[in-house]
């Protein structure tokens, strides 16, 4: 199952909510439309299942371009942001809706709705639940019935949109590896949007990055983390501190805030013309020691453990960087020195 | 002595007391004085007082042409909620105001209004009559009266839960493959069903008594076209106080009847 969209333009008035979108996935993806609000992820995902139009640029599945295929003749899943389940309907019949909203000539017959709604609550471990109404199950077992729904007309693309944004986050953890092993069990092609960058990282074979309606970036989790497109990207992703500065001479000089220059060489990424920049510093690239009034350029703000080291918060002339230093070694209101080992650098 | 129970919502008891004096005075001590009043009558009295043809008529007419009248305005009232919910047109508002009108319009205005309309002579009437459709003075007039007046009640019930039908359940709808009108009927309708009810069960309580708008374009001849508070009315000219009373009170136990069945549809739906 492969989509393709090019030049997906959408505007609504004066603002455009789409610009220029082009995307394509390959059979058996994971893909995650990854942004914050009002990057119009919800948007796109709406427009591949009919349910929005977009003002110029084409949408292709398997091929066969969809712009004359109403929503319903298009068979995709879709999961909506609140499931949107019926709610005058028991979780049997919303399941079974699809089946029985078909031409009479491909119904199904009713023992036949029967065991395929209920092989797919049992896939779901929501089998005890089919006589139930929406309303009287939780919030985790309204995904569950919302995706059997979704899947039981055998959809060629699974589209979900914020699948876990109402979920809270014992529940949302649990739900994120059993739906990436249904994923690969079921061997879909799915596309879900989120807010949540540690969300898409997880769970997607690719992360499709949009910013104001613009998709800066698609690449693996790995590729985006390690060499991020643009300014945008390296923010929105690794828990970056955000410091301006300028590339001249052959280094890296930051501005405002006392840390020495870092040597071009030192850089992981860097625009090839010198002139002011934004750089980013996640919070292992950097070293903190304690050191004597003279020579401390920052002071500590807080710590915590986190697994072998701890996770501290130190004040850098008004700036609140986040790094990670050896358990024990600080205390709190204590002056450090803090160096960046590396940098992200893109033009200002 | 045990201590008295903090209440965190204080102000029960009197409420309740407040309430119970009020529907004492309003309510429960005019029907009783109506209940009262046909005992006069003794028993077989009664009986004969309200099963005489010309009340059983009355009564036909009443509560049927009620019936008819309410579910002859469930699409049409479910089709302005439609339009005032789901479009922004310009004149919206117009329209929302004016479905009120039934409502805060002198009854006998909407009547005469509406006879002056479809009498055989008026505008509408004339064209009805020419194709053989007598309107005004026939049964058929007590129920377009009955259903103008109760055109608001559906409007008005169906409109907040149409409001608060979720967008995304129709797009779920479509998505899983189905038509509109597959959509409208499992999905839309259902979902209304309980508010349709309930604004039907109003539209046709407000017509069992509706008297003002009927009775002109009514025509009111006994046996065909008069209704049951009509009827009463009559009888108090005649100061036949007990015979109108009991007229009342059959209308009491009908229209209690019938509510209470509506209401157990109601609760049924709910379990199904």
């Amino acid at each position: 199952m492969s989509v393709a969209v090019r030049g997906l333009t959408r505007r609504f008035g004066p603002t455009a909510a789409l610009r220029d979108i082009a995307l394509e996935t390959r059979p058996g993806e994971f893909v995650a439309l990854l942004g914050p609000s009002g990057s119009g992820k919800t948007t796109l995902l709406r427009i591949l299942a009919g349910l929005d139009f977009a003002d110029s640029g084409t949408v292709e599945i398997e091929g066969q371009d969809m712009s004359a295929v109403p929503a319903r003749a298009r068979r995709l899943g879709f999961v909506f942001q609140n499931y949107a389940l019926f709610r005058h309907m028991s979780v049997f019949e919303n399941v079974a809706f699809g089946l029985r909203v078909r031409p009479r000539a491909a119904r199904p017959g009713e023992a036949e709705i029967g065991r395929r709604v209920r092989a797919l609550l049992e896939r779901m471990q929501i089998g005890a639940l089919e006589r139930r109404m929406p309303e009287q199950i939780s919030g985790g077992q309204r995904q569950r019935v919302a995706l059997a729904r979704a899947l039981a007309i055998e959809p060629r693309l699974l589209l979900l949109d914020e699948p876990f944004g109402a979920l809270d986050a014992e529940v949302r953890k649990g739900l994120r590896r059993w739906l990436r092993d249904l994923h690969t069990e079921m061997g879909l092609t799915s596309l879900f949007v989120t807010h949540d960058q540690e969300e898409a990282l997880e769970l997607a074979d690719r992360v499709a990055v949009m910013e104001a309606g613009r998709l800066v970036q698609i690449d693996t989790p790995e590729r985006l983390v390690e060499a991020p497109a643009t300014a945008f990207v390296a923010g929105f992703l690794g828990h970056a501190a955000r410091l301006p500065g300028r590339l001249a001479e052959g280094a890296l000089h930051f501005g405002g805030v006392p840390l020495p220059p870092l040597p071009r060489a030192a850089l992981r990424a860097a625009p090839a013309q010198d002139g002011p920049v934004l750089a980013f510093i996640r919070a292992h690239e950097w070293a903190v020691a304690p050191a004597p009034e003279g020579e401390a350029n920052a002071t500590l703000r807080s710590q915590r453990p986190a697994g072998g080291h701890a996770h501290v918060e130190l004040d850098l002339a008004g700036h609140v960087i986040e790094a990670e230093a050896p358990l024990g070694l600080l205390r709190v209101g204590q002056p450090c020195r803090l160096v960046p080992q590396t940098a992200r650098a893109f033009a200002a | 002595m045990t201590p008295r129970r903090r209440d965190p919502l204080p102000g029960f008891g009197l409420s309740l007391g407040v309430t119970l004096l009020w529907l004492l005075g309003l309510v429960l001590i005019p029907l009783l004085a109506l209940l009262l009043r046909p005992l006069e009558l003794g028993p077989a009295g009664f009986w004969h007082s309200v099963t005489e043809p010309r009340v059983l008529a009355a009564l036909r007419l009443s509560f049927l042409g009620a019936l008819a009248a309410a579910a002859a305005t469930v699409p049409p009232g479910l089709l302005v909620a439609w339009v005032l919910v789901r479009y922004r047109f310009p004149g919206r508002r117009l329209l929302d105001g004016m479905v009120d009108l039934p409502f805060a319009l002198p009854t006998a205005v909407a009547g005469l209004a509406l006879t002056a309309l479809y009498a055989p002579n008026g505008w509408l009437g004339a064209p009805l009559a020419a194709l053989g459709l007598k309107v005004a003075y026939t049964p058929l007039g007590v129920v377009l009266a009955m259903a103008f007046v109760g055109l608001p009640f559906i409007v008005r019930t169906v409109e907040p839960v149409l409001r608060d039908l979720p967008r995304e359940a129709e797009e779920a709808a479509a998505t899983l493959g189905a038509s509109r009108a597959q959509t409208l009927w499992r999905v839309v309708l259902p979902a209304l069903a309980p508010a349709l009810l309930a604004g039907f069960a109003m539209a046709a309580a407000r017509a069992i008594g509706e008297y003002g708008s009927v009775i002109f374009i009514a025509g009111n001849m006994p046996m065909v076209s008069e209704i049951a508070p009509l009827l009463i009315v009559v009888r108090l000219e005649q100061f036949d106080y007990a015979g109108a009373a009991a007229v009342g009170v059959a209308m009491l136990a009908l229209s209690f009847l019938l509510l209470l069945a509506l209401n157990l549809v109601q609760r049924l739906w709910r379990r199904a």
